[in-house]
């Protein structure tokens, strides 16, 4: 089975920007894939390159096993892409922007899937609304539509949850989440690093247009990240000699232990008791992915 | 072919939804011209031997009116597509640059003729034209149209923001047109500007336009067939190349 996404050695140079400086990557069909990375990593120019925006300087893309560029229409074809800027047609309703869209891809008869997406994006009762008077959420849902009209079997947000509110967030998740269980490779980049955690099987990280972590989102919060201990001892009382280089940090008096696992809780507790130690304040903070990230960005260079 | 209709139909009900700018405006302009100069010069010139000032202005009117809607349509869409970003929707399907090239060309003689038939059906009512030779007439408004359409991509995807378009129109496009002899026979001119006006490739445009109605004209219409249609066929080249090297549209 060809992969979804293939990406070998692809470089990007914008004047001086090194955009994306060779990025190797695979992703699985039925995956649901994370691209992080901050701001100028290169992630929409990656995108980019897959959907034929912008002209990769060397390597390969391909979608399905179709290239980018020698089989451009079959690639097209198979990807959907949610693009990152709020753009719109003025001249268009809702419904017209999405039936446009369809017939740009071959697309007849296809009132029915388009009815489904607009009630799953809560569209329908703004389909005969021309594109100019909805607001910049609704805007974003009508591109997130205009991505699925051809029902592309690979599926790439750049960013579709920015400025969105927070009960559309959850529906289009949802939404999103039952077409990744029907089948589409979903890729997804966002800066919201907690809906990454929770939606994305794996994760790429990119930084100056090199990927610097890609794993499994488990194993990126076991490796990167682990469980944390913060405790505020009574005031007047100091940390036994025996603790102190189990200290993780410390910040306003507020100790933290980083730990392997949630078994040395324990022992740390029974040496603070040992040395008499009174606690006034006590956290257990589980790993995160943004603290993944952090750890990542600042890792290499 | 499906993608290919689709942007056609996208690009026509785009002027069409708009059609007190994009047609009534430029039929309205065209008749003003008629008005005042029929009015100031029909007394005073003459151009061929049988054929009043008015009569022969009209077909140059009309003409001139095909022309610059078809520019003003492909070159105005495509620049707000880019300005406004929207223009990705097109880039994204599977759309070829040559399916691209004629949607849009087509869009702009759509507009020409639309623009040229309500020109014509005001101005009939001053006078009766002879119609001498109608198919004379439909080849030039399609190939004159399909050019200015192809021109209008052109600057369109050259051009990055309006007043650069603006430029391009102001400077190359409405003095090309003026000066073709929509308002006067070459012949009127002095040699020097005669031979100039023979560089113009609008100046065949609209002589072969009129010798559709007249059945004389200042070049033999073959000859500004010939011309016009080399000038069609150039043009439709280089704009297929700027559009498969991705020349300003994908980066
Ligand atoms: N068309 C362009 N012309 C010039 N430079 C560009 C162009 N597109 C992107 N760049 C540059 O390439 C780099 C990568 O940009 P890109 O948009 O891919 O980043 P990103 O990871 O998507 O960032 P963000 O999270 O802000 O969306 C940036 O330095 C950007 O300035
Ligand atoms: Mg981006």
């Amino acid at each position: 089975m060809n992969p979804a996404i293939r990406i070998e050695q692809v470089t990007k140079r914008f004047g001086s920007v090194q955009a994306l400086a060779g990025v190797d990557l695979e992703i699985a069909q039925g995956e649901f894939f994370g691209l992080l990375g901050p701001n100028g990593a290169g992630k929409t120019t990656l995108i980019s390159a897959l959907a034929g925006l912008v002209r990769a300087d060397s390597g390969k893309l391909a979608v399905m096993g179709h290239d980018v560029v020698a089989d451009y229409r079959a690639a097209r074809r198979l990807l959907g892409v949610v693009p990152q800027e709020l753009v719109f047609d003025p001249f268009f309703t809702v419904r017209e922007s999405l039936e446009i869209q369809s017939g740009y891809f071959g697309v007849r008869g296809n009132r029915a899937w388009i009815d489904e997406i607009l009630e799953n994006l809560d569209l329908t009762a703004k389909a005969d609304t021309n594109m100019r008077q909805l607001s910049g959420g609704m805007k974003r849902r009508v591109l997130v539509a205009q991505a699925l009209v051809h029902r592309p079997p690979v599926i790439v947000l750049d960013e579709p949850t920015a400025g969105v509110d927070v009960e559309l967030r959850q529906g289009l998740w949802q939404f999103v989440r039952r077409l990744n269980r029907a089948g589409h490779t979903i890729v997804l980049t966002t800066h919201y690093l907690e809906e990454a955690e929770s939606l994305c099987g794996r994760i790429a990280m990119l930084k100056q247009g090199r990927v610097v972590a890609l794993d499994t989102t488990a194993n990126l919060l076991r490796r990167f990240s682990g469980h944390t201990l913060r405790l505020r001892l009574a005031p007047g009382l100091s940390l036994p000699e025996a603790l102190k280089p189990h200290v993780a940090g410390e910040a306003e008096g507020e100790l933290a232990f980083a730990l392997e696992s949630c078994d040395e809780v324990e022992g740390i507790l029974h040496s603070l008791r040992g040395a008499g130690c009174r606690i006034d304040d006590i956290e257990i903070g589980k790993p995160d992915l943004e603290e993944v990230f952090v750890r990542v960005m600042n890792s290499r260079t | 072919m499906d993608g290919f209709l689709t942007l056609l139909y996208k690009e026509v009900l785009r002027f069409w939804k708009v059609s007190f700018q994009t047609v009534a405006a430029p039929v309205l302009t065209a008749l003003l011209y008629l008005l005042i100069f029929s009015h100031v010069l029909e007394k005073h010139v003459k151009v061929y031997d049988t054929i009043s000032y008015t009569a022969f202005l009209i077909p140059g009117l009309v003409m001139m009116s095909v022309l610059q809607n078809a520019f003003a349509n492909s070159s105005s869409s495509l620049i707000q597509s880019k300005v406004t970003g929207n223009i990705i929707f097109m880039l994204l399907p599977p759309i070829s640059y040559r399916q691209f090239f004629a949607a849009y060309v087509l869009a702009a003689v759509a507009r020409g003729v639309v623009v040229g038939l309500g020109v014509l059906l005001v101005t009939l009512w001053f006078v009766d034209l002879p119609w001498r030779a109608p198919l004379w007439i439909v080849a030039f408004a399609l190939l004159g149209s399909a050019i200015l359409g192809a021109l209008g991509m052109i600057a369109g995807i050259w051009a990055e923001k309006f007043d650069q378009l603006a430029v391009f129109q102001n400077f190359i496009i409405v003095p090309l047109t003026f000066l073709s002899g929509v308002f006067y026979s070459i012949h009127s001119l002095p040699i020097f500007w005669q031979q100039v006006s023979h560089f113009n490739p609008i100046f065949y445009m609209i002589d072969g336009f009129r010798y559709g109605f007249f059945g004389v004209s200042d070049v033999p219409p073959l000859l500004s067939l010939g011309i016009v249609g080399a000038c069609f066929i150039v043009l439709t080249l280089f704009t297929l190349r700027l559009l498969k090297s991705g020349y300003k549209l994908r980066a």
